[in-house]
């Protein structure tokens, strides 16, 4: 299984074509099937990554275009793996627990292409694969989002694909430029993201080709003031599509910025420290409390999920192991817990058509099990210990503690407004009386739900008691990154910025 | 006494001239079958036609560079680039006639025999640097381009190839001013002999105004050919008024002759560093691909905002032809053999769903709403257009996007990174027309109550569409050995 990374990216993209043929009453299963395998693949790749080394591993190689240095060229490290295992298990689970009836077939097609592309997302190491994923993944999700959304779905699918394919054309020129750099000093070119670690720019050109970058992942993140595509993309998607959109798209956002900006920029990272930490501040603190005047259901995870990507910045520029480990963890966290309350949501709405909080009230009573799933995942989802969301949140806020103390103790607040916005969902949505009496009918999860949101809750206490499996081989490879930053920065405050030696595994 | 000139065979070099023999010829033999007898249908025109191309093709394809005929002929790496976009383009063209409905123009051998002249034109126009023989390509293509628009026979057609030949004829003067002045200044029409006079005299203080007045003459002559900024207002009109495949045609065919030509003229002085003409030409670039990208935002027909589009682009590729480097150089040939197989594949999509009549609105073949809710009438037709549209939009991995890559790449090489920008942001505008296409096809209901909207549809022009999308779907397998080849035979012309 030497291929296995060309394996996990086009087995989507192949079964996906084939899925065309199938019929459209069996196309779910099929769907299902086709994830589920793919799961497995990933879960393989998992069993034989090493977690002991640091290095890229599993690397493939071909020409594309030769004498302009464009490859096919994808790898897979500490970093990348897990997003790849929580893409394609978001992906599966997505796809049991969907319930769309109209179109499926298109549907599951659409699932299995944008699989790919996000796939490829993670895997390319080489700048021009990276973004041909990059700018194709938006192109199913348009799709979703637009044929399957409520009703200001068209408005919704194209904002959000003018919005990032805007800030990509942007990252694009970066990319451009770094590859003429590239050939200008070497006589060679080179898309390889790997070839670009060897080059060290001055401060002006690290400056403006972070810039260049950040355009880019910012709008995907979203990063405050950037965000507004986002409330409507997932107001309007299908559940579906929310959960992908939570769950991974927009941590291609975040994974860019360890992937590229922080080796790349070392220098324009750290001084771009302070800007970014007050922007992801301004996003934890005022989206969560955008998040409580929110009436409806879906718009406070929307919300929330922007806050919690302010977390996942702070932490990639606290420049230290604890920090970036702890972000990457929280990629994940907030990968499954936010892709499960939007599946949550989607429970209630397929039985009563409504996501306003007002309109429910008294649910525990009714629906003990959904009430009993929400709230784990509530609990997750403000941090609570033990629960995969308090590790790296706590990783994160310990390493940016180093930064600035006056910045963290601002950044944990975001666990007691969490706490504030979240519960008070819970009690107008589950406790108190059955204000409404047409609630009364509704049916708790049935087999199919349960099946889908068991090995989420078995994630969501696994890993929040025992992290270290995943935490590892992240960690490796993020120490690995840093003390290579640490070599390449040019300036003094740089230097003393990034902290290579202390690992997270001590701090815990 | 003038001294008789001693000329053998050897040295008219007649392979050279080779490729526009054979199109000549051939449109002349087919008005000679024409004579014999008529009423023949048009499939033996169209396969007639193709052969003759094919023979071309393999005419160009055995051509070493070199010079010939009285020295007027010079078939460079540039001309053989060009002559085979402009045959492989008309290749995929001609079959378009093959239609499942009669249309008027296509039962003419005419049609088929200017058409055949108008390539050689082009053929002439592209491999040649005296400014005479350019002017005289230049116009053998027009007049022959303007008659087949007229043919099509619809009112519209006639104000099309009217409005295309005004503006055609006011673009022929201010080249021949252009030429004139040249020629004053530099005692040449040998655009060699009048880079070398340039050289020497164009640093001299008097001579600026002059030097840059005849660029800006000729500039003003190609802005019209390349419907560029504000030189443009020609383009919609007449692309809505020809037929689809013949405005498709048109997008690319005249405008990559123009381009050879361009590219010869203006980088005699872009390598002069005149720079004033250099800032001309990047600020009509850049206009014109904002302006008409603006513009294509508020069409209500497709074939109007594909039209406004074929501007933008043209004004993107020009662009690039202000970096005057290789690279840029070749980025214009590169840019549009990708370009010209999802713009004719898109064309040809309209003409496939062409009625006889205005079925769908009092002014427009294609609006927008004649292709609502595609996705479930004709869900193959959804997609191919859908993937013509993304691959217009610039989205990997289709063919355009390598096109948009290699020249914003040499944008940045050249030392514009603004210009890089704005290309990139110009691009991200265009998404949003594009995708309103999209949008519609896809995600709206069905506006009329129809089982088919491709009345015109038959096995060639399914083909036609089935090469076009297999090249736009592929063309990162192939992106490469395009590449190498044209950018060797670009820069082996010196450029």
């Amino acid at each position: 299984m030497s291929f296995i990374l060309s394996i996990l990216i086009f087995f989507p993209l192949i079964a996906g074509m084939l899925g065309f043929i199938v019929d459209k009453g069996s196309a779910r299963v099929y769907g299902i099937s086709i994830a589920a395998i793919e799961f497995l693949l990933s879960l393989w790749l998992w069993m034989n990554f090493d977690a002991n080394s640091a290095a890229i591993q599993f690397i493939e190689f071909m020409p594309i275009v030769k004498d302009f240095g464009i490859n096919y060229y994808v790898g897979v490290d500490g970093i990348s793996l897990f997003l790849v295992v929580m893409t394609t298990l978001m992906t599966l689970i997505g796809m049991v627990s969907m319930t769309i009836k109209n179109e499926i077939k298109n549907m599951v097609v659409t699932i299995l292409f944008l699989e790919m592309t996000m796939v490829g997302v993670f895997l390319a190491l080489d700048a021009i694969v990276f973004y041909f994923f990059w700018e194709l993944s938006l192109v199913p999700m348009l799709y979703i989002i637009g044929a399957w959304g409520g009703p200001l779905r068209v408005y919704a699918s194209i904002k959000f694909f003018l919005y990032t394919f805007s800030g990509s054309l942007i990252m694009l020129v970066g990319m451009l430029f770094v590859a003429y750099k590239f050939h200008e000093i070497t006589g060679v070119w080179s898309f390889a993201i790997t070839d670009w670690y060897a080059l060290k720019f001055d401060l002006n050109y690290q400056f403006w080709l972070f810039l260049a970058f950040f355009v880019g992942f910012a709008i995907k993140v979203p990063m405050f003031p950037f965000h507004t595509w986002l409330p409507y993309a997932h107001g309007q998607a299908p559940t579906i599509g929310s959960v992908i959109l939570a769950a991974v798209l927009l941590k291609m956002g975040t994974y860019g910025f360890v992937r590229f900006s922080l080796p790349m920029f070392p220098d324009a990272s750290v001084m771009m420290i302070l800007p970014i930490a007050i922007i992801s501040i301004i996003m934890i603190i005022y989206t969560a409390m955008v998040a409580y005047a929110q009436e409806d259901m879906k718009q406070v995870i929307a919300y929330s999920s922007v806050s919690h990507m302010g977390i996942i910045m702070l932490g990639i520029f606290a420049m230290n192991s604890q920090g970036i480990s702890g972000s990457i963890f929280q990629m994940l966290s907030h990968g499954i817990v936010s892709g499960a309350l939007f599946m949550l949501v989607g429970v209630i709405y397929d039985r009563t058509h409504t996501k306003i909080m007002s309109n429910f009230g008294g649910l525990a009573t009714i629906m003990p099990k959904y009430a009993l799933v929400f709230g784990i995942m509530l609990m997750a989802s403000v941090g609570l210990p033990l629960t995969i969301g308090f590790v790296g949140e706590f990783l994160v806020l310990i390493g940016f503690y180093k930064v600035s103390p006056v910045l963290t103790i601002l950044a944990g607040t975001s666990i007691i407004v969490g706490a504030i916005y979240m519960l008070a969902l819970y009690k107008k949505s589950f406790f108190g009386a059955i204000t409404n009496e047409e609630n009364k009918k509704l049916k708790d999860l049935d087999s199919r739900e349960i099946v889908s949101f068991i090995p989420l809750v078995a994630i969501v206490i696994w890993l929040g008691v025992y992290p270290k499996p995943v935490l590892t081989p992240i960690d490796n490879s993020v120490q690995a990154m840093l003390s290579f930053m640490k070599e390449k920065a040019i300036t003094p405050e740089a230097k003393n910025m990034i902290v290579a030696t202390q690992t997270a595994k001590e701090a815990k | 006494m003038v001294t008789p000139i001693q000329v053998t065979v050897q040295e008219l070099n007649l392979p050279l001239l080779a490729p526009m023999l054979i199109a000549i010829a051939g449109g002349l033999g087919i008005l000679v079958i024409d004579l014999f007898k008529s009423n023949l249908d048009k499939s033996l025109y169209v396969m007639l036609s193709m052969i003759i191309l094919f023979a071309d093709l393999l005419a160009v394809a055995g051509i070493t560079p070199n010079r010939g005929f009285f020295d007027l002929m010079l078939v460079d790496g540039v001309s053989i680039v060009s002559q085979f976009l402009v045959i492989v383009a008309s290749m995929l063209f001609i079959p378009l006639a093959l239609t499942s409905k009669r249309f008027h123009e296509f039962s003419y051998p005419e049609f088929f025999a200017l058409f055949l002249f108008m390539v050689a034109g082009f053929q002439f126009m592209v491999s040649t640097d005296n400014l005479i023989l350019i002017f005289v390509g230049i116009e053998t293509a027009s007049l022959a381009l303007y008659t087949l628009i007229a043919m099509h026979n619809r009112s519209n057609s006639f104000e099309a190839a009217i409005k295309y030949f005004t503006m055609g004829a006011l673009a022929a003067g201010f080249y021949a001013m252009g030429s004139a002045v040249i020629y004053a200044t530099t005692g040449s029409i040998e655009l060699w002999q009048i880079k070398e006079a340039l050289s020497i005299s164009s640093s001299t203080g008097s001579m600026v105004l002059a030097v840059t007045g005849g660029a800006v003459l000729l500039l003003v002559a190609f802005a019209f050919k390349l419907s560029l900024f504000p030189f443009h207002t020609w383009a919609p009109d007449v692309y809505e008024g020809a037929s689809a495949p013949l405005a498709g045609y048109m997008s690319i065919v005249p405008k990559v002759a123009a381009f050879a030509v361009a590219l010869r003229i203006f980088n005699i002085y872009i390598d002069l560093g005149v720079e004033s003409v250099r800032t001309i030409i990047l600020v009509l670039a850049v206009v014109t691909m904002t302006l008409a990208n603006m513009m294509a935002l508020v069409q209500e027909d497709v074939k109007r905002m594909l039209a406004y589009s074929s501007i933008s682009h043209a004004g993107f590729v020009m662009a690039a032809l202000a970096l005057g480097t290789t690279k840029g150089n070749a980025g214009v040939f590169i840019y549009y053999a990708l370009f010209m197989f999802t713009n004719l594949g898109a064309f040809t999509m309209l003409w496939i769903s062409r009625h006889k009549k205005l079925m769908y609105s009092d002014r427009y073949d294609h609006p927008y709403e004649k292709f609502a809710g595609l996705i479930k009438i004709m869900p193959m037709g959804a997609v191919v257009m859908a993937l013509f549209m993304l691959s217009l939009a610039g989205v990997p991995p289709f063919s355009v996007f390598w096109g948009k890559l290699f020249i914003m790449s040499a944008a940045v090489d050249a030392g514009y990174i603004k210009l890089a920008i704005i290309m990139g942001l110009n691009s991200a505008i265009a998404a949003y027309y594009y995708l309103k296409l999209v949008v519609y096809m896809f995600l709206k209901e069905p506006v009329f109550n129809t089982d088919t909207i491709y009345y015109n549809i038959s096995k060639p022009l399914m083909v036609i569409v089935g090469i076009a999308l297999v090249a736009t779907v592929t063309s990162v397998f192939f992106f490469d050995v395009l590449l190498t080849y044209i950018y060797a035979l670009v820069s082996a012309s010196g450029f």
